[in-house]
């Protein structure tokens, strides 16, 4: 019994004169260059009978020169195959647009462009389509942070969505589930006794023998102080309105909030206690 | 303010159905000139089925040109899934299609398992045929009852809820959760079926059948019906290819493709259906191949029952499957190996796979990039909806107003999968 993942015929093996080098993998996929890209794909819709392009997937990897792997799946309906290719580039340099042999690509482009900046020459239509409308960013490149740099709420006072920058009111935790089995890479006290000596070197050292040389440990790095508000992790203050709003005693705050939209006149304080109510039934 | 007349009153359609485009090529009545116009549709509209909006350019009641808008509903799902563990991921896929959970799961866990080359034993791969069916039901009941209700019936729909509502039930007897199951597993499902809910699983398929034909009779053949939605929304073969149709969209075309028949995954190569493929393209062919899908489910479920052997509901391979609770109380191995997997979980192999199924919807893929850590590299998610969405202004042109929602009901878009 082998794995229960989609089972369909293997891609051919003879792919005549194509401008692709096989990627290694589980499954069959091409490197192909920018610029042979167009004649790469419509050889493998034309004469290959690959006739759906199904999904353009966008890959971040930083360290690379060319950073962006942008991968085009296609599936043959008369082959019942599926292959992929993939083609480089950086955040500045074009990749062509394959509109012109999928219609489909049109939207699929669009979405690579808003999550990860990168350009496809010859879209005509290349406006972001999942990010928010005047969305700064490209959110899914791996330098962008998860919580993003902007929040947005419904502000009473201004009777509109207001966007701020994000204050998180505890740190985003990313948790090293690498450590205790694969190996830290800093020791703690106590490790050298783990090491330092021969493979079935009699333990411990016998006496008048030289100390075992101890690496030096690197300190766990500055210790955590919260002096200033700004060692906390605590976000920025609010915005000057808001606190100026929470400084405002309740009455005066009530005022700006819900008077405005309701109508209803300001409450009145009490004053005098339980008599000046009048007429309570337990009285 | 009209500035022009038509003649036609009361009737939009012609008596052979056929929708009336024909309006815009019509000169224009007195001396004002018509100019088109743009109306907003959404993105709060109950016939947008979410959160939808398109710009749509007008003349008249003729639609020139529509621009929907999507990414009302993004919640960054493909960024979070980098975050986090396999098993962690896995709940998000619920969210996507939130019409149906297990089918959105059923990518997913295949794309993990083909990256570790995980074997399934066979019990759990019945039931998450049975469970994938059962969610295809749960699906259609609810796209064919809102898809009769936006073109102008209400009956249909409220019994079609009823079917879907005992297929919630079931969902909750199987998995604990009505809507968001979290039930299948890299390796298998997360608990076994008991006998007894199987037995209720085979008394809905006894009963169901009865309210979803009845339902079904009051509007396959009625006039009205037919009026709004043959030859409405027309997809030729060619461009149902071209547009990367998948599902019930490509074979409502006329092209018989189901991921299920052709590239068969868990058990589906075990198990006899039909594949429903339609003659036209337009909308009344969508709604049929779905009707026609409802009840070749039924039959795979009845099937699943009957050849479900015993045996375990996950793969053995204690370094992905988690242990029996029961196991762990005695055994400090099965403790260890529950600690790790609900804490680091289990490392993948670096490398790529797309992996697609057939989701009620069309073909649902993932493309997953795995670095060799605990926590997948890349996780993008192919939508059915973005092409389906996308192909809205070429079917929509020269069509009234009145056809968009028969169009958007018969493509059966859900934006939670759409924008991800």
């Amino acid at each position: 019994m082998a794995s229960s993942a989609p089972r369909y015929a293997p891609a051919p093996e003879n792919w005549g004169n194509l401008a692709a080098t096989p990627r290694k993998g589980l499954e069959t996929a091409f490197n192909v260059a920018r610029d042979n890209l167009l004649a790469v794909l419509t050889t493998l819709r034309d004469v290959h009978g690959y006739q759906q392009l199904m999904e353009i997937a966008g890959v971040d990897y930083p360290d690379r020169p060319e950073r962006f792997e942008i991968v085009y799946c296609l599936l043959s309906l008369t082959r019942n195959s599926r292959i992929r290719v993939h083609v480089t580039t950086d955040e500045t340099t074009p990749v062509p647009s394959v509109t012109s042999l999928w219609p489909v690509a049109g939207w699929l482009e669009r979405e690579v462009f808003d999550m990860y900046g990168v350009t496809f020459a010859g879209n005509a239509d290349l406006r972001r389509i999942l990010t928010d409308y005047g969305f700064e960013g490209h959110p899914q490149r791996k330098d962008f942070p998860l919580t993003g740099y902007v929040e947005l709420r419904y502000s009473e006072a201004e009777k509109r969505v207001v966007y701020e920058p994000v204050s998180l009111a505890q740190d985003f935790r990313n948790f090293d589930f690498l450590m205790p089995w694969e190996g830290p890479e800093y020791r703690l006290p106590g490790d050298e006794k783990a090491q330092g000596e021969a493979p079935g070197a009699p333990s411990p050292i016998p006496a008048g023998g030289a100390a075992p040389t101890v690496p030096a440990i690197p300190g766990p790095g500055t210790p955590k102080v919260t002096e200033k508000p700004a060692d906390t992790g605590a976000g920025a203050p609010a915005g000057k309105t808001a606190q100026a709003d929470a400084a405002k005693p309740a009455t005066a705050k009530a005022k700006s909030e819900v008077s405005k939209a309701s109508g209803v006149p300001d409450p009145k304080p009490r004053r005098g206690g339980k008599k000046a109510d009048g007429g309570d039934a337990t009285a | 303010m009209t500035t022009r007349t038509l003649e036609v009153t009361g009737v939009d359609v012609t008596p052979e159905g056929r929708a009336a485009p024909q309006y815009g090529d019509r000169p224009t009545v007195g001396d004002e000139v018509v100019q088109n116009y743009t109306i907003n549709f959404g993105p709060q509209h109950p016939a947008a089925h979410g959160v939808l909006r398109l710009i749509m350019e007008l003349d008249g009641e003729t639609v020139e040109r529509v621009d929907p808008h999507v990414g009302l509903l993004h919640r960054g799902t493909e960024k979070l899934i980098e975050y986090k563990t396999y098993a962690q991921a896995l709940p998000y896929f619920d969210r996507l299609d939130y019409c149906s959970p297990m089918c959105m799961e059923h990518s997913y866990v295949l794309a993990v398992e083909k990256l570790m080359g995980l074997e399934v034993p066979l019990r759990a791969q019945y039931i998450r045929v049975l469970m994938a069916e059962l969610t295809r039901i749960m699906n259609h009941m609810l796209n064919l009852g809102s898809h009769v209700m936006d073109v102008g019936a209400m009956t249909p729909n409220l019994w079609l809820f009823e079917v879907r509502e005992d297929t919630m039930q079931l969902y909750e007897q199987v998995s604990g959760a009505r809507m968001h199951a979290n039930y299948f597993r890299v390796g298998g499902v997360h608990q076994d079926i008991p006998p007894r809910v199987l037995d209720n699983i085979a008394t809905f398929l006894d009963k169901f059948p009865t309210i979803f034909e009845d339902a079904i009779s009051l509007v396959a053949d009625n006039r009205i019906f037919k009026q709004r939605n043959v030859d409405i929304g027309t997809v030729s073969k060619e461009d149902a290819v071209a547009w990367g149709f998948s599902g019930p969209m490509i074979r409502a075309a006329g092209i018989a493709w189901d991921l299920r028949k052709s590239q068969p995954y868990d058990v589906y190569d075990r198990v006899e259906f039909d594949v429903p493929v339609g003659t036209r393209g337009d909308c009344y062919d969508r709604f049929m191949v779905r009707v026609e899908e409802v009840r070749q489910s039924a039959k795979i479920m009845r099937q699943c029952l009957k050849d479900m052997p015993e045996g375990p509901i996950g793969s053995l391979d204690r370094k992905v499957f988690p242990p029996k609770r029961a196991e762990m109380k005695t055994s400090m191995e099965a403790l260890i190996h529950h600690f790790k997997l609900y804490t680091e979980g289990y490392h993948v192999p670096a490398g790529e796979v797309y992996v697609a199924t057939e989701s009620p919807k069309g073909e649902f893929g993932v493309y997953l990039v795995a670095d060799g850590t605990n926590r997948p590299y890349r996780c993008k998610i192919r939508p059915t909806a973005f092409s389906h969405l996308q192909a809205m202004d070429f079917m929509m042109k020269g069509h009234m107003l009145a056809d968009t929602t028969a169009v958007l009901g018969a493509a059966d878009i859900v934006f939670g999968e759409c924008d991800r």
